[in-house]
């Protein structure tokens, strides 16, 4: 299980189209081995089948599939985007940030994604993660925060 | 005991942090009630005392007979807190 490693982090991201975004949020899980190469269009496919529905809080989206669409093992990345992409979401656009999920049936899934709800749960740590500009400022928040 | 369905397109991960959260209301509120994370599609053939979902979702399950109440933030707790306040 892997909560935003350093190699699942990307920073400074100048992407400007929801696709591309998924698949570049979804090539960090590729390229760690968590996720086979058909989870990540399968997240593509999630969103243009049934819309933004991840894109969950203003300016963040969660994309993801479903566990039997080639997860390996759970975990979660993250893109910062410098500026924001529309969705679609007449709430919550535009998306500075992307964190693609990986999550297996497991109990590991569930504490991935109370990680994830208690470090967005706060708005101050949102607007450190959007301005951040180097790994280290992540690492610091996510080991000062007790998530 | 009550049942409430927290809703979204795939009924995994982002209805899960919502069922997550709306569990956490529910236990500081002292309410006893079964949370079930499922997919829009299964929410509209099911029973439950409330469905809550995203604004978007939401328009898909209108002809619901189940009271639906749309969340912004997922992950804002306060706000989960007063959108079941009126409901439970």
């Amino acid at each position: 299980m892997a909560f935003l490693d350093a190699s699942l982090i990307r920073l400074k991201e100048t992407i400007s189209e929801p696709q591309a975004a998924i698949r570049s949020a979804g090539r960090l899980l590729r390229e760690s081995n968590y996720v086979e190469a058909r989870y990540v269009e399968a997240m593509v496919a999630a969103y243009e089948q049934h819309g933004p529905y991840f894109v969950i809080s203003p300016g963040i989206a969660v994309p993801h599939a479903r566990p039997e669409d080639g997860v390996i093992r759970p975990a979660v990345s993250m893109i910062q985007i410098t500026k924001g992409i529309r969705f679609g979401s007449k709430a919550n656009d535009p998306v500075y940030l992307i964190f693609a999920l990986a999550a297996d049936s497991n109990q590991h899934h569930l504490e991935l994604l109370q990680k994830l709800s208690r470090l967005l749960g706060k708005e101050e740590n949102i607007i450190r993660l959007k301005k951040a500009t180097t790994l280290g400022e992540i690492q610091n928040l996510l080991k000062g925060d007790s998530i | 005991m009550k049942k409430v369905l927290a809703v979204c397109g795939l009924g995994q991960g982002t209805s899960l942090i919502l069922k997550m959260n709306i569990e956490q209301v529910l236990n500081e509120q002292g309410v006893q009630a079964e949370v079930e994370h499922v997919d829009v599609s299964a929410a509209s053939s099911m029973t439950a005392d409330l469905i809550v979902t995203s604004r978007e979702l939401a328009q898909n399950l209108q002809n619901q007979e189940t009271r639906v109440v749309t969340v912004q933030n997922f992950f804002d707790v306060e706000e989960i807190r007063s959108a079941l306040q009126e409901h439970l």
